[in-house]
């Protein structure tokens, strides 16, 4: 029971974490893209008003997560700490650069293409490789000998499976910062931004999609049991479908660009939640499993009770952050 | 010394937290000190105040941008280099790391609110309010990771049954006999050394000859704030003796060189170790203040290293960490109380050049103190990190590649220390104070 209610809230702070990384991510990636084109002018004011405030918020959705997963799975740590050491090494280097240089750039460094680039860059590089921590969590690349745990590099390279998870990621990333960045950009009353964001949007649309569908179908041969698991779950991808086709009706049709976002995360969101729910019981496979979680009954508690008042705090401080910033008609018009 | 895996593991660990403390100290004080100034500035409508507020926040973030991305790479570190010291004690830490970083994203929100809202609402209170979240979620982040540390240093609340750690009591665990000791004076100093870090800009001004109104507001807050908090940690650094007396008696033993277990014990400062016959040379020997230091009596009973096994013995060059860290504490208090003795007398001397001087080398001996101090805490509990219950060389990875991945994060730090050092010095000369004061004057 414990452990279900653990891993819901942790599985709802990865979902938040994609969401809102996402935004940041590929706000990185569109304002290298358009420097190059020469359209930086047009989007980097609303991108700038939007990040500014939140940049430090997203790295902590990230943390919380780890250390929640840690705090109610320790033998999370063991495993995925040991194998991943040096791709969560690389990982952790990319995210530092990436999460300094937003504060440098502020003073200085922002005209600097390689600072654009490396910052663009990053963006697309952090999602894929955070990607291939899901990708490993389906087994199969990890060997287990006694005290010794290793990653199957080799394998992990050459799996179709892991690269279908990888394209998934970019895409998903650029589809749902652009989706966003229109409607902040509409909202914004900045109608050139929200042109160009709204071609971005629906040029990613189509990519999700398809490599949605390269993600369902490689995991049956990778791992049929979940496979199956999804099936039995195939209503809630259902929904996700239907919510990507009416966020993208109402990008077409160039209207409610908010409910064009609100479907947007909709649709992650089922089709997130599928996959979670799919997995279970395992969070890696076959090696742990949600039992494996905190054995003390009064750390449980202590936990549970310690993530309510936690949340209790955290959700009107991010609805004040999100009412000052992002709801602000003012602030987000840059007056 | 080998270069085993734990070896690597010990040292990138204690380089990624002994450049993130840097940071994390700033993180923890200078909100205090950006809050009072502003509440000064509001309550005696004087610009210069908000002028300083403003200013140390905009520095401010490009800090605290290290320090949020270096703090990053020691939590995700923790599992990555130490996983099966995680696997058995992540249980017991998991709350205090929880509430850390809640703490944290408290602090983030508000910290993004108190810097994007200067100018936003009619009172200029319900700003300053911004920042008493801001302080909370720092300290409070500082205090929880603190009890995580000392739990290792003095672990509690629970069983031990084939290897595993049961039965865990969340609070006793977390309220453990190392936590106030450890928390307060580790706070204090946060504050003391972010408050000489400030004090050391208007020094630095001063020395370069510009005397505006606003360098001397700015020096003479500074230094009182300086003042009150290195005396605060210097206190709290008794209660810790005290806590390592009762404690663990080895880590001060053998930061004292105290060998034979006896009352009226001397402290020793300085000094050379004879390693065969134990006796030390050329060290200053001060009567009785070890057994005050560690009993609050001069006859107090002081626990010695020779009824320690030698197998479980730190170190014992931490002696000369101990004495660096205390003797920068004395300085650290002197200095300040000088200074404002000297304008209290409306002495001309107090922003004279050599108190300038040594101002300016406080925010460096500061920060060298808290290095100082964590080394010594840290190595004085060596061979243990989860002290009397596991061991350090059973704890680290068992992963390769730990040696690249130490030269990797060495790059990172060398690169965010050089472009973080680059920005300050550029963002402050290209905008030096008189333009910021003309703005203010504008307005008012």
């Amino acid at each position: 029971m414990l452990e279900m209610l653990g891993i819901i809230v942790l599985w709802t702070f990865l979902y938040g974490y994609i969401i809102v990384a996402s935004i940041d991510f590929g706000a990185g990636f569109f304002s290298f893209y358009s420097k190059m084109r020469r359209q930086d002018h047009l989007i980097n004011g609303v991108i700038d008003r939007y990040l500014s405030p939140v940049w430090e918020v997203t790295n902590v959705f990230l943390i919380f997560f780890v250390v929640g997963l840690i705090g109610f799975f320790p033998d999370t740590a063991y495993y995925y700490g040991t194998a991943l050491l040096v791709p969560g090494s690389i990982a952790l280097v990319l995210i530092s650069l990436r999460g300094s240089f937003y504060a440098f750039a502020h003073y200085g460094a922002r005209e600097n293409t390689t600072y654009q680039f490396v910052y663009g860059v990053t963006g697309l590089l952090i999602p894929a490789s955070l990607a291939t921590i899901l990708t490993i969590s389906e087994g199969g690349f990890i060997s287990v000998e006694g005290e010794r745990i290793t990653l199957l590099m080799d394998k992990l390279l050459t799996s179709p499976y892991s690269w279908a998870v990888v394209i998934l990621a970019l895409v998903s990333v650029l589809f749902i910062s652009a989706s966003f960045l229109t409607y902040y950009a509409d909202k914004a009353k900045d109608a050139a931004a929200a042109k160009l964001l709204r071609s971005f949007a629906i040029g990613w649309s189509l990519p999700t999609i398809f490599a949605s569908f390269l993600v369902f179908f490689s995991i049956r041969t990778h791992n049929p049991e979940h496979f199956d698991n999804m099936l039995d779950m195939s209503w809630l991808f259902l929904l996700s479908l239907g919510c990507f086709l009416i966020a993208l009706a109402l990008l077409l049709k160039k209207r409610n660009y908010g409910w064009a976002f609100v479907f947007v995360m909709l649709q992650f969101a089922f089709a997130f939640f599928g996959y979670g729910a799919s997995h279970l019981p395992y969070l890696l496979y076959p090696y742990i499993t949600i039992s494996d979680s905190v054995t003390s009954p009064q750390m449980g508690v202590a936990l549970v009770i310690g993530f309510i008042a936690g949340l209790c705090l955290l959700v009107p401080s991010l609805i004040l952050l999100m009412r000052l910033f992002l709801f602000d008609t003012k602030y987000v018009q840059g007056k | 010394m080998e270069l085993d895996n734990t070896m690597l593991a010990r040292i990138l660990t204690s380089l990624t937290l002994g450049f993130h403390i840097i940071f994390a100290a700033l993180g923890v004080g200078i909100p205090v000190a950006v809050s009072i100034a502003e509440w000064i500035g509001i309550r005696k409508k004087n610009p210069l105040y908000l002028v300083m507020a403003k200013r140390w926040l905009k520095g401010f973030t490009v800090t605290v941008a290290v320090g949020v991305v270096t703090g990053t790479c020691i939590g995700l570190q923790l599992s990555l280099l130490w996983p099966s010291f995680m696997k058995i004690a992540g249980e017991a830490i998991s709350l205090p790391l929880f509430l850390e970083t809640f703490a944290f994203f408290f602090e983030a929100i508000f910290l993004g609110i108190y810097l994007y809202t200067w100018d936003r609402f009619k009172n200029p209170y319900v700003h300053w309010l911004f920042s008493i979240p801001v302080i909370i979620g720092s300290t409070a982040s500082a205090f929880f990771i603190m009890t995580v540390n000392a739990f290792m240093n003095a672990p509690q609340g629970f069983t031990l049954a084939d290897g595993k750690i049961v039965d865990i009591q969340p609070l006793v665990a977390m309220f453990n006999p190392a936590t106030p000791s450890k928390a307060g004076h580790m706070i204090l100093s946060a504050y003391a050394a972010s408050a000489f870090a400030l004090a050391a800009i208007a020094a630095y001004q001063f020395i370069k000859g510009r005397n505006h109104e606003y360098y001397r507001k700015s020096l003479h807050f500074t230094v009182v704030l300086a003042l009150i908090f290195s005396v605060g940690t210097a206190v709290w650094g008794d209660i810790a003796g005290k806590f390592l007396a009762k404690y663990q008696p080895e880590k001060l033993a053998a930061a004292e060189w105290h060998f034979e277990t006896k009352p009226n014990a001397e402290l020793i400062f300085g000094g050379m170790l004879d390693k065969e016959t134990n006796e030390v040379k050329y060290g200053i020997k001060l009567p009785y203040v070890l057994s005050i230091l560690a009993t609050g009596k001069p006859t107090g009973e002081v626990k010695g290293l020779n009824e320690i096994p030698e197998e479980l013995r730190p170190p014992l060059f931490i002696h000369y960490l101990f004495d660096g860290m205390v003797a920068i504490g004395g300085y650290l208090v002197i200095v300040p109380l000088l200074y404002v003795l000297l304008r209290w007398r409306k002495k001309r001397s107090a922003t004279s050049r050599p108190m300038l001087w040594a101002i300016l080398l406080g925010a460096l001996l500061s920060f060298l103190a808290i290095e100082l101090g964590w080394i010594f805490s840290e190595i004085g509990r060596q061979p243990w990190i989860l002290y009397g219950y596991m061991k350090t060389q059973h704890a680290a990875t068992t992963a390769d590649n730990v040696g690249e991945m130490l030269i990797l994060f060495g790059c990172l730090y060398l690169f965010l220390g050089i472009v973080c050092t680059l920005v300050l010095r550029r963002m402050f000369k290209k905008n030096p104070v008189e333009n910021d004061l003309a703005k203010a004057q504008d307005i008012h």
